[in-house]
Parts: structure tokens; C-alpha cells; sequence
């Protein structure tokens, strides 16, 4: 019996060597197929593969089992943790609504101008404004409010306004738009195309962009200038003022400052006088909540140039 | 008699696309039928010059390897071609000057970036997969390309899809499903030449010489008949008219959504996993000169793949209007998926126990374990990104982009690269490749340029993913989408550059291989047909 025991500890592991008459070739045995010189060990699976492929299946029976899985007719299983993604969005959303709801309230209620009295409330304003500033203004304003010249999309950090600085201005913009048809209260208001229309022929243009360009003391022909200052008073005055310095009823820009919506380049000037220009912005009055509108407001009142 | 059908077809569809061409609604519409009388024309005349000349009698024992060697030429230069238009479209995105004012409406990211996934998958990959497909079919079945000249057919008529389904980009015609943007017309003309891929790859299966069928055309059948079903399933589309190239598609909201990603995911599964798995299991073993190393493993997880990859296709929709059970589905499928794909790996990689030195002697064997390697990497990290939690991060960002190109670089492209190595010298019948020294630098510049690009684009999709989540203690969000833009700009001209290199391989690879044939050297006999022992 003890040698018989023996003679079986001393056989070779039969799932490494399937064959053992094989073993003298120190090779694994084939399938025996051959398809162009290609030959097939006949190795069994390596364990740890069939291990870890065995326990992905259970795993995801076990998943099947805690989560919706399979489909039925009207419905599928539940699965026994309850799993929703969508109540789980909702209930996170309403967690947040919950904890922002008392500021949100506050905010509607309180009068703009008084929004930055209270500590608590104006950090909650600007952290807000902030937020939906970024989604939804910063594609035009850029993400930090300083414009697009470009693209003559106003910069927010200076303390230069088209239609006031105000929160009260600020506010009435982003609810309603600029030259925005959908609404009766937005901004409104028109520069005549001076070239284009022909009400000054390419030489007085020329002088108005000079006498422009002189009230901010920027380089410029100081005889164009001088013939210009007429045609301005004339054509321009009413809305940018004798001295340039602008006027928020009507949105016009302030011509005296270095600060400019489309440029300050003489071509640029030139343009804005040619063809005129025609700068839009959409209300927020359908997009926004009542509270975020205000949020916004005070986000942007702060940004440096509130007044 | 048989010729005389074939120029009475001919003529027909040149008459029908002539009328069709002038009644078009659409430019892409009237391009595609000046593209199929083109090659009406050019068929007709090629078959009515050898009108009554006599068939030249193929040997039987003979291999076709005819369509083979065009196929390997159209995979080189697509292959190019395809690598170019995406180093363009990543230098459009780092610098958006380059969608030139000029060129809008034609070369813009939103035309070029189908022409690049479709160049790339369908047109490099696809090449790569008919002329394999059909020279292994031959050598592992002992037996001549079944159908005549059905398979210079099949070679032609993919060309001709490829040409409709590039210009139909660039003109904007486009189903907007991705991987799957070519309409109508181009789609009826792609099933009726994957039917004849099918019909020729069966056909020499049927009247194989030997006993068995190898692992790798399993692997090639799977990828054929379930192309088909994907392809037919997900592109049912009523046209709006016969003479535009605009079609309506029968799926709606969620369900149009699922069928795309069952399409699309597969489409990754059986053309990109499984097609090119076929590729492994022959060129491998011939490369490396050892058996495979275990037969146990090839049919457990050929079957385990084929059966578990089309339930995969839900996790491209995690978190989305599709039900929470499919989303389960998918992601359980997906982990489960993970063992069966590294059997692919592990016998690739197995096969060359025994002749590791050859890593150190044969670059093309480096450039097939390198690819086993991405396949292996690229298929723990898809299940990995399939798991809800870490798809919530990885969704939508660069993460994505990362993932697919280390698999098609890596994987898809330097196993293809391999295989025209292997095949260019034995189908021109030379003694062996023009220079293995410009295979090296090949090999070095795109695993450089692979390793550039997944790594850029592991950094900034991870970092795009944290951006977009990012919320302040009351549930605001922290950061704008043009601030992450603005972020992955450094990673965006890396990826660039690692595109630049992986061209490059690939253009010294096209020089290699064209001395290759060209250089006057030693010539080989032609290999026959006979059964192994």
C-alpha cells in the first residue's frame, strides 16, 4: 500500500500534462489541426482568467439582483436597493432648493439697491449671479465679464456704461435685452448709418472721426478735427453730448474716454459711423427665475463698475 | 453571353444615374451619381474591351490574391489619408483659425471629423480587414477565393461606398449617427457589397480543404454577419426623396438612441475587436513561427465575446433618458465583457512564449505585441469607464477620445501595421522587407506618438470631467464650459503633435513598403494551395 501511495505522488499533475507521453518533447501537446503551418497548443485556460471571469458574472448577478435589471412587459425588476437615477437627481436638486430657497426668497423680496446691505444676502447674490452669469452670459461677456471688443460685446469690469450702471439699470437690461423685440421694455435705440444712408459724404465722415478721436485726446488731425466739430454738434450731439461724454437714456456710448465698445482705432470709428452698428442682447425675463435675474445683477454690479 | 448582362446592367445604371444626377435636389445627391456613372462607365468599358477574348483559366491550387494586393495599397493610403484629415481636425481644435472663413461649409471640424472616424475605421480598417480576411481565408482553407471575381467586386464596390461616404461629408450630407453618418444611398450600396464579402468569404469556407475552420476565421465570420445586422438594423431610413440624399429614420427619441449605440458599440466590438482579432490569431502565429497557445481559450472566449459584446452597447447612455435597467445591463455586460476580450490578449501574447528573443530581432513581432498590449489596456479600461460612477467623471470628455485612440492606434493600427509588413514581401513576392531599420522608426514614432496622445488626453478629459462637476457648497457651478476649453489648450497641441508623429510612422511605412516592391530583389515562387499535413 505505502508504495502504491507513492507511485501517485510521483505522477505528473494531469491537467498540466493531458498527454504524458508528450512530455519527453519538454513541449504542451497539440489539437493536432494544422492550417499553414499554424499549430494549436492544447494549453487548458489560464485559472486566474476563468477565476476573475467567474466572478464578473457573479458580480453582476449580484448587481441584478440590488438594481433594475431585467426588462418585462410593462416594467422591469426593481431590484432591492430601490435604485432611481432620476429620484436621485430630484432629490439632490431639492436638497440644494431647499437650503438656497429662504436666500432665494429673500432675494425677490428685497428692494435691488438694498441687496448689498445685507452681508449674507449679497454673498449669496454674487455666488449665484455668478454661477448663471458663467452659463449664461459669459459666452458673450467672457467668462470673467471683460468682453469681446471684437465682437462689440461690452466689457463689465470697467465702470463705463451704455444704459447705466445702476442696480436698477443692470437689472431692467438683463430682464428685458437690448433692441430685443420680443419685449416692450427693453432697450431701445438706433444710430443712423451716416454713410451708408448718405447723410455725410466720406470727407465729413473723416472729420467727425477725427474730432472723435480728439475728445479723448487721442491722436488725431487737429484741422479735420476742427471742421468735424460742426458736423457733430449737428448729427451727433443729441445723443453723445457736446463734450462726448454719452448719455444711458439713449445708450449711447461715451466718446471721451479711452474705453471703447468696438474699438478705437480711427477704422473702427470710421465703421461705427459708416454703417453704424446694431448691438443686441436677449432678455432673460422667460429664462430666468425672478431671483436669479436679481442674483445676476448684483453679481455684475460688483464686478468693479456698479454705481 | 454572361458579358453581354453585365454591359446591359452597366448601361442601365448609367442611363438611371444620368437621369437621377439631373433631377437631383441636393449637390451631395448629384456628386454620388456622377460617382456611380463614373464607375458604371469605367466598368463598362473595361469589360467591353475584352468582350469575346477567352478566360484565362485559373489553377485552382492558385491563390487570388489580386483584390489582396490592391487591398493592402488602399490600406496603406487610407490609411494616410485618414491619419492626416485627424491631425488637421486636432490642430482645429487647439487653434479655431484653422477653420479657414473660406473653407466653411466644406473643410470646417464639423465637415472633416466624420471624414476622419470614417477614413480611419472604415476605409483603414475596413481595407485592412477585407485583404486579410481574404488572404487568410485562402491560406488557412487551403482553397481559392470562392464567387470569380466577386471579391475584385467587393474591393471596387467598398471603394466606391468609401468615395460616397467621404464627398457626402464634406458636401453635408450626413444621417448625424455617429460612425454611421453616411444616408441612405450610400448605406444600400454598402449592403449590397458586404453581401458579396460575406457570400465570398463563406463560399471559400464551404469548399475548404481542410478538416477544420481556424480561430481566425470564426473570429472574421463573426465580424462579417454581424456587421451586416448592425449596419441594416440601425440605418432603416425612408427617403424624403429618390433624387436627394436627405432620409428620415424610423427610430425615435431614446430607442433611435439606443439602436445607435447597440450599432455604434458593436461596430467597436465585432469590426474593431473582432475583425482585427482574426487579423491576431493568423499573423501572429506566422510571424512568430509557434503554435497558438491555447485552443481551450481561443473557443471560450471567442464564444463569450461574441455573445456578451452586443449587450454592451447601454453604457455610451449612462445617465440618460434611457431606462435605469438598460443602463444595468449595459455596465454588467461591459464587466463581464472584460476576461472574455483578454483572452484575445493572453493567447497573443502566450504564442510567443518560447520566442521572446524575437522581440529584440523583429520589429514587426514588437509592433503585434505592442498592439496586444493596447488591445489588452484598452479593454480593462473600457469596462472600467462602463461602471456608472466612473462614467459619471469620464462622459462627454477627452477621456473618451483617449480611450478610443490608444485602442485604434495602438490596437487596430499597429497590428494592421504588422500585417502589411507581414504581407506586402510575400504578396510581391519578395525575400523580405526594404528595411527593417525605417520599421524600427516606425515602430518608435507611433508608440511615441500613442503614448503622447492617450496620455494628453487622459490629463485634460480627467481634469475637463472635475471642471464640469464642480460645485460650490450651495450647489452652484464653479466653472463656465469656455474656462475648461480654455484649459485643455496645452493638451490639445500635445495630442496634436502625437498625431504628427503616428503620420509620420505611417508615411515612412508607405516609402518602406513601396521600395519594398519596387526595389528589383529576389523573387519567390508563389505559395499554392495545399492542404497542411
Amino acid at each position: 500500500m505505502a508504495d502504491n501511495s507513492e507511485n501517485i505522488e510521483k505522477r505528473p499533475d494531469p491537467r498540466r500534462h493531458p498527454k504524458p507521453n508528450t512530455l519527453a518533447s519538454n513541449e504542451p501537446p497539440t489539437t493536432g489541426h494544422e492550417w499553414d503551418g499554424i499549430r494549436e497548443y492544447d494549453n487548458p485556460m489560464p485559472r486566474w482568467w476563468v477565476w476573475i471571469f467567474i466572478i464578473t458574472i457573479v458580480w453582476s448577478v449580484g448587481y441584478w439582483v440590488a438594481y433594475p435589471a431585467w426588462p418585462g412587459i410593462q416594467s422591469s425588476t426593481a431590484g432591492l436597493l430601490g435604485y432611481s437615477s432620476r429620484a436621485n437627481v430630484a432629490t439632490e436638486i431639492a436638497e440644494f432648493e431647499a437650503s438656497n430657497d429662504q436666500f432665494f426668497a429673500q432675494l425677490v423680496t428685497t428692494e435691488l439697491d438694498e441687496i448689498r446691505d445685507n452681508d449674507e444676502l449679497q454673498r449669496f447674490a454674487v455666488n449665484a449671479g455668478g454661477a448663471v452669469f458663467r452659463a449664461q452670459c459669459s459666452q458673450c461677456h467672457g467668462t470673467g465679464g471683460a468682453g469681446v471688443q471684437a465682437s462689440g460685446f461690452p466689457n463689465l469690469l470697467n465702470d463705463e456704461w451704455l444704459w447705466g450702471g445702476t442696480m436698477e439699470d443692470i437689472h431692467q437690461t438683463i430682464r428685458y435685452g437690448i433692441r430685443n423685440e420680443d419685449h416692450f421694455d427693453a432697450r431701445w435705440s438706433e444710430m443712423p448709418a451716416f454713410g451708408r444712408d448718405g447723410l455725410l459724404d466720406d470727407a465729413e465722415i473723416d472729420q467727425v472721426v477725427n474730432f472723435v478721436l480728439s475728445l479723448s485726446g487721442a491722436d488725431h488731425d487737429a484741422r479735420l478735427a476742427a471742421l468735424g466739430q460742426e458736423h457733430y454738434e449737428i448729427n451727433c450731439a443729441s445723443c453723445h453730448m457736446d463734450d462726448g461724454s454719452g448719455d444711458y437714456f439713449t445708450g449711447a456710448p461715451a466718446l471721451n474716454t479711452q474705453v471703447w465698445l468696438y474699438g478705437g482705432t480711427p477704422e473702427a470709428i470710421r465703421e461705427s459711423i459708416y454703417n453704424s452698428r446694431f448691438g443686441v442682447m436677449p432678455g432673460f425675463a422667460d429664462r430666468l427665475r425672478d431671483a436669479e435675474i436679481r442674483a445676476v445683477a448684483a453679481y455684475v454690479h460688483q464686478l468693479g463698475g456698479g454705481q | 453571353m454572361w458579358d453581354y448582362v453585365k454591359l446591359a446592367v452597366l448601361a442601365l445604371v448609367v442611363v438611371v444615374a444620368a437621369i437621377a444626377a439631373s433631377m437631383a435636389r441636393d449637390i451631395a445627391y448629384l456628386v454620388h451619381m456622377l460617382v456611380i456613372l463614373l464607375a458604371a462607365v469605367i466598368t463598362f468599358v473595361w469589360i467591353i474591351r475584352r468582350v469575346g477574348e477567352p478566360v484565362p483559366a485559373h489553377n485552382p491550387n492558385e491563390y487570388m490574391d489580386g483584390p489582396i494586393r490592391y487591398g493592402v495599397i488602399a490600406t496603406a493610403l487610407w490609411g494616410v489619408v485618414g491619419f492626416l484629415v485627424g491631425v488637421v481636425i486636432a490642430f482645429q481644435l487647439a487653434w479655431p483659425q484653422l477653420n479657414f472663413e473660406w473653407a466653411q461649409g466644406y473643410l470646417n471640424f464639423g465637415r472633416l471629423r466624420p471624414l476622419h472616424t470614417s477614413a480611419v475605421i472604415f476605409a483603414f480598417g475596413g481595407n485592412a480587414l477585407i485583404a486579410s480576411a481574404f488572404y487568410v481565408v485562402q491560406r488557412t482553407s487551403a482553397a481559392r477565393l470562392w464567387g470569380g471575381g466577386l471579391a475584385w467586386f467587393v474591393f471596387w464596390g467598398y471603394q466606391v461606398f468609401i468615395v460616397m461616404a467621404a464627398t457626402g461629408y464634406v458636401l453635408g450630407s450626413t444621417q448625424g449617427n455617429e460612425y454611421a453618418e453616411p444616408e441612405w444611398l450610400a448605406d444600400l450600396w454598402l449592403t449590397i457589397v458586404w453581401v458579396a464579402f460575406l457570400l465570398v468569404f463563406m463560399g471559400t469556407i464551404i469548399k475548404r480543404r481542410e478538416p477544420h475552420i481556424y480561430v481566425a476565421n470564426w473570429f472574421y465570420m463573426a465580424f462579417i454577419i454581424t456587421v451586416a445586422m448592425l449596419h441594416i438594423v440601425n440605418n432603416i431610413a425612408i427617403p424624403v426623396s429618390v433624387f436627394g440624399s436627405k432620409s428620415v429614420p424610423v427610430w425615435s427619441g431614446v430607442q433611435s438612441a439606443m439602436i445607435q449605440w447597440w450599432y455604434g458599440h458593436n461596430a467597436v466590438g465585432f469590426f474593431l475587436t473582432a475583425g482585427f482579432l482574426g487579423m491576431m490569431y493568423y499573423f501572429i502565429p506566422k510571424q512568430a513561427e509557434r503554435p497558438v497557445y491555447s485552443y481551450k481559450l481561443s473557443i471560450m472566449h471567442f464564444w463569450a465575446l461574441i455573445f456578451l459584446y452586443i449587450w454592451a452597447g447601454p453604457h455610451h447612455l449612462h445617465y440618460t433618458a434611457l431606462p435605469d435597467w438598460a443602463q444595468t445591463l449595459g455596465m454588467t455586460f461591459s464587466i463581464m465583457l472584460w476576461m472574455p476580450s483578454w483572452g484575445g490578449m493572453i493567447n497573443g501574447l502566450m504564442t510567443l512564449s518560447g520566442a521572446w528573443d524575437k522581440l529584440r530581432t523583429d520589429p514587426i513581432i514588437r509592433m503585434m505585441v505592442v498592439a496586444v498590449g493596447f488591445y489588452g489596456m484598452a479593454t480593462f479600461e473600457g469596462p472600467m469607464m462602463s461602471i456608472k460612477t466612473v462614467n459619471s467623471l469620464s462622459h462627454y470628455t477627452d477621456w473618451t477620445i483617449g480611450h478610443v485612440h490608444s485602442a485604434a492606434l495602438g490596437w487596430n493600427g499597429m497590428i494592421t501595421f504588422g500585417m502589411l509588413y507581414y504581407l506586402v514581401p510575400k504578396l510581391w513576392q519578395r525575400e523580405g522587407l526594404y528595411s527593417l531599420r525605417l520599421v524600427s522608426w516606425h515602430f518608435w514614432l507611433a508608440t511615441i506618438g500613442i503614448v503622447l496622445y492617450a496620455a494628453s488626453m487622459w490629463v485634460t478629459g480627467i481634469m475637463e470631467g472635475l471642471m464640469w462637476r464642480e460645485v460650490d457648497a450651495q450647489g452652484f457651478l464653479v466653472n463656465s464650459f469656455a474656462d475648461t476649453v480654455a484649459a485643455k489648450f496645452p493638451m490639445y497641441v500635445v495630442r496634436g503633435l502625437g498625431g504628427v508623429l503616428f503620420l509620420l510612422g505611417a508615411v515612412i511605412m508607405c516609402y518602406n513598403l513601396w521600395k519594398t516592391v519596387t526595389s528589383s530583389g529576389e523573387r519567390k515562387p508563389a505559395a499554392a494551395a495545399v492542404p497542411a499535413e
